[in-house]
């Protein structure tokens, strides 16, 4: 009974580390542009594809890999925002989130165009065998996961709080007039939030690889997560995206476990739902103020 | 200045007859049946449209609606018995009352709160969709729904179906028209400028978003139960996420709160895949292209698009004098 728990508190926090940094990734594009990014589960699939893609068709070792997916990744996210975004910046949200659908479906074409409809997997990180904590039989992979989750979050932590540009993009997110009155270039800000979105979610995506398979299709259902993790944190908050995406795995995983696995994916939404009903702006969001 | 009941009636009427005339113009069966598709999303684009476009509310769970009414008279049809039109019926209310129970504490969420709530509400019932298998014959689809045949008339070619759907869905822009005219469209268009002053002025905030999405999941509805009657094959792939995002874009890419805008969104991203099929493998590609260009160049919308080209030609015929009249896009 307690072993099944940590077994699946284990699984659960493992996919949650990719859902929240997916879930980071919309946070970082929505506070410095306001633009909810549909394409963000794009980005995750982008980085398990392209590792998978590099190792196996360049024949280079697994960590050159992961790392080229990601930079090639980290300027696709640019490259969006420079040729899609930019030009219509003035338009209506609800315009640019269209943009990011239409951007979305290109990735996924030219993905399916590119490497077929097979799904591949990715070797893991470190030595196979499995770890025995508390009873439950932890891959390495999961610990490696959460591992580099974490790093990636105490990195970006410091990058916002320690850094110039981490600072200009957070004044971005505060008040986007005050700050390019400031002297901070909004433009180069948006186009540096897609970059190191497209980076985080890549990440995400290299993490998860070894241990659910990958295909040209995985990004909508990953973005829609972690999508529901930004909303489950309170939209704007990057800290509250990651524990969001945590969260939605452990209860994703839970529900398989003792409920039914075939319904999976919608326990986490069922939650989100019934969280939504009673607090309106998430679990870290600020209360609303208006109230209909 | 004719009442606007009448201008409207006119419009509906004009709808109707280029509508009728459009199996002469695209005789074979095969853009008949693009044309049946395009009328039924066209009538779901229209009641989203009064959601999104004039209300302000967004929805990304409205194939859920759809698919919901699809099931219930399929079901009701095919394993209970019963008859076409009560079956409909059956399908229509059900969209009405899950809409009417999710809508209560939905609604008070905004902006991309809502968005997340209508979108998971789809996802769930996607889900149970596809997971109930013997009650909807799960991923392979429910098999065997009846062609619809109303007071003794069978729709059974193609042509005559498209005639049914073609009313209806002249009917429903008639309906919305009308509705966008009245009291309750400007009650709409205020909530979506702004709720405060709009409840401030003594709007019904809550009443009528409730009203306006139970309105809008019964135009899916309806449209729900001519998808069913008209394929008699329905499949969860065809209520999904996917789908509910192209409803959106339909709205949007047609132009917001215009009802000829939705109309037209509909038929052209309903026909645009079709049109891509000789592309082969790139269609998928073109197809996001010009998703992108088309929110690019066209910010408004279809609608915005065509009223702008309207009065560029005015101002071109009247000379450079001309003092830019706005255009019109109902």
């Amino acid at each position: 009974m307690f072993a099944a728990a940590a077994q699946y508190l284990v699984s659960g926090l493992t996919v949650g580390a990719t859902y929240g940094l997916t879930g980071l990734g919309f946070t970082m594009i929505f506070n410095t542009t306001g633009i909810i990014n549909f394409a963000q589960g794009e980005f995750v699939m982008l980085g398990g594809m392209m590792s998978v893609f590099f190792r196996t068709w360049l024949g280079i070792d697994l960590f050159s890999a992961i790392l080229l997916a990601v930079a090639v990744t980290a300027l696709v996210g640019a490259a969006m925002e420079r040729l899609t975004i930019r030009p219509i910046q003035g338009s209506s949200p609800i315009n640019l989130v269209i943009a990011t659908i239409g951007v979305s479906i290109l990735i996924r074409g030219a993905a399916m165009l590119l490497w077929g409809k097979d799904t591949f997997s990715l070797p893991p990180f470190g030595k196979a065998a499995p770890i025995a904590i508390f009873g439950a039989a932890v891959q390495p992979q999961s610990l490696w996961a959460l591992a580099i989750t974490l790093a990636l979050l105490t990195a970006l932590k410091l990058f916002f709080t320690a850094s110039i540009h981490g600072k200009a993009m957070l004044a971005c997110a505060c008040n986007r007039k005050a700050a390019s009155l400031m002297g901070i270039s909004v433009a180069r800000m948006s186009l540096f939030s897609f970059a190191l979105s497209a980076f985080t979610g890549a990440v995400g995506g290299a993490i998860l690889a070894p241990i659910t398979m990958t295909s040209y299709d995985v990004g909508m259902m990953l973005g829609l997560k972690g999508f529901a993790a930004c909303i489950l944190g309170g939209l704007g908050n990057p800290f509250g995206a990651a524990v969001g995406g945590l969260l939605i795995g452990i209860m994703e995983s839970f529900g398989a476990g003792y409920v039914s696995s075939a319904y999976k994916d919608a326990f986490a939404f069922v939650v989100l739902l019934l969280l939504l009903f009673v607090r309106p702006s998430g679990l870290f969001g600020k209360a609303g103020v208006e109230r209909v | 200045m004719k009442p606007w009941y009448a201008r409207n009636a006119a419009k509906a009427v004009l709808l109707a007859l280029a509508l009728g005339a459009a199996p002469f113009v695209l005789p074979n069966e095969y853009y008949i049946n693009i044309l049946i598709l395009g009328a039924i999303n066209a009538l779901i684009a229209l009641g989203l449209n009064l959601l999104l476009g004039y209300a302000g509310q967004i929805s990304l769970g409205h194939a859920a609606f759809f698919g919901l009414s699809a099931y219930a008279t399929a079901y009701a049809t095919t394993r209970l018995g019963l008859p076409i039109p009560v079956g409909m019926g059956l399908g229509v209310s059900l969209s009405a009352l899950v809409a009417w129970l999710i809508g209560m504490p939905t609604l008070r969420l905004r902006g991309n709160y809502l968005a997340m709530a209508t979108l998971g509400f789809g996802i769930i019932v996607h889900i149970v969709m596809n997971e109930t298998v013997e009650v909807t014959g799960g991923p392979s689809g429910f098999v065997g729904i009846p062609r619809l045949a109303l007071f003794g008339y069978a729709f059974d070619s193609d042509r005559s179906y498209y005639y049914f759907t073609a009313a209806v869905l002249a009917l429903a822009a008639l309906l919305s028209l009308n509705l966008i005219d009245s009291r309750l469209g400007r009650a709409l268009r205020a909530i979506h400028t702004s709720e405060r002053a709009a409840q401030t002025a003594g709007v019904d905030i809550a009443g009528y978003k409730l009203f306006v999405f139970v309105l809008s999941a019964v135009f899916a509805g309806v449209a729900g139960v001519l998808y069913a009657h008209f394929l008699s094959f329905v499949a969860p792939s065809s209520f999904g996420f996917h789908f509910s995002v192209q409803l959106v874009v339909m709205v949007v890419l047609g132009g917001m709160a215009s009802v000829w805008g939705s109309m037209a969104g509909a038929f052209f991203l309903t026909a645009l895949p079709e049109a891509l099929r000789g592309f082969e493998e790139v269609d998928i590609l073109i197809y996001g292209a010009i998703l992108v260009a088309c929110v690019m160049y066209m910010p408004m919308g279809m609608a915005g698009a065509s009223a702008g080209a309207w009065r560029r030609i005015g101002r071109w015929r009247r000379g450079s004098s001309g003092q830019g009249e706005g255009g019109h896009a109902g």
